[in-house]
């Protein structure tokens, strides 16, 4: 019916956050050991490139639901734009934004966090292995 | 089946993707975000669709069927052209800005 704008409004609030965390970055420099073992200067990716991957996911993933909504009739290009609201439906278009939209919200963003703990990891391994280099 | 056909594209481009990365300047990490943002939000939806009908959800009508490659055909040539889009706009190999303008 209208799950899509649920996942569509954190897209929003995660952009903005990302423009004020990007204004207020520094970068970070760093050695790391690349794929043929030898040490390399690097900076790290900021959070803000990281939360970049989450505004990706979830504004495309809501601009391709909502054209799964429009090919279903759900999303009409007139006023008021959506079908459930013209059809009195609209409690039970709120109950599917509650579950199924809070839902892909949700797994979106859970998916993205682990993929955070996983660059993270990937991050420290790396340092060490520099850190071990360096020490021999 | 529309899940399915994401899953495809977001496999695709990601593997496209690991083969060009990092010097990639075709901005497809771009395209795997999107394809894999819509694959988890159709996940969900299947998974309240398959709530609702149980084992049913996995013997559909051979109509249904097509409707449902035809839709996530149609998603797919979406992300594409909205990838597109992105691409010309911030142009990072500089070629639409070398078409606008000559050298003297």
């Amino acid at each position: 019916m209208a799950c899509f704008i649920v996942p569509g409004t954190e897209a929003i609030v995660t952009t903005i956050a990302t423009k004020i965390i990007k204004s207020k970055e520094k970068e970070e420099v760093l050695h790391i050991t690349n794929h043929e073992g030898a040490i390399e200067e690097v900076t790290k990716v900021s959070f803000s490139t990281k939360l970049g991957w989450l505004n990706k996911m979830l504004w495309g993933g809501s601009a391709l639901l909502a054209f799964e909504h429009v090919w279903h009739g759900e999303v009409v290009p007139f006023s008021p734009f959506l079908t459930a609201i013209e059809n009195g439906e609209t409690a039970e278009m709120l109950a599917e934004m509650g579950s199924a939209g809070v839902m892909m919200a949700v797994l979106v963003t859970t998916v993205w966090a682990g993929m955070l703990v996983v660059s993270s990891v990937i991050e420290k391994r790396a340092i060490n292995e520099a850190k071990s280099v360096e020490e021999i | 089946m529309t899940l399915l056909t994401t899953v495809f594209a977001a496999i695709i481009s990601t593997v496209i993707w690991y083969k060009g990365a990092p010097n990639s300047e075709m901005k497809i990490g771009t395209l795997c975000w999107m394809y894999w943002g819509a694959s988890i939000m159709w996940f969900i939806d299947a998974v309240f669709e398959y709530g609702e009908m149980g084992a049913e959800f996995f013997t559909p009508e051979p109509a249904s069927m097509l409707n449902d490659l035809y839709l996530g055909l149609s998603v797919v040539a979406l992300g594409l052209v909205i990838w597109l889009v992105i691409l010309l706009i911030k142009d990072p190999k500089g070629v639409v800005k070398a078409a606008l303008f000559k050298k003297i």
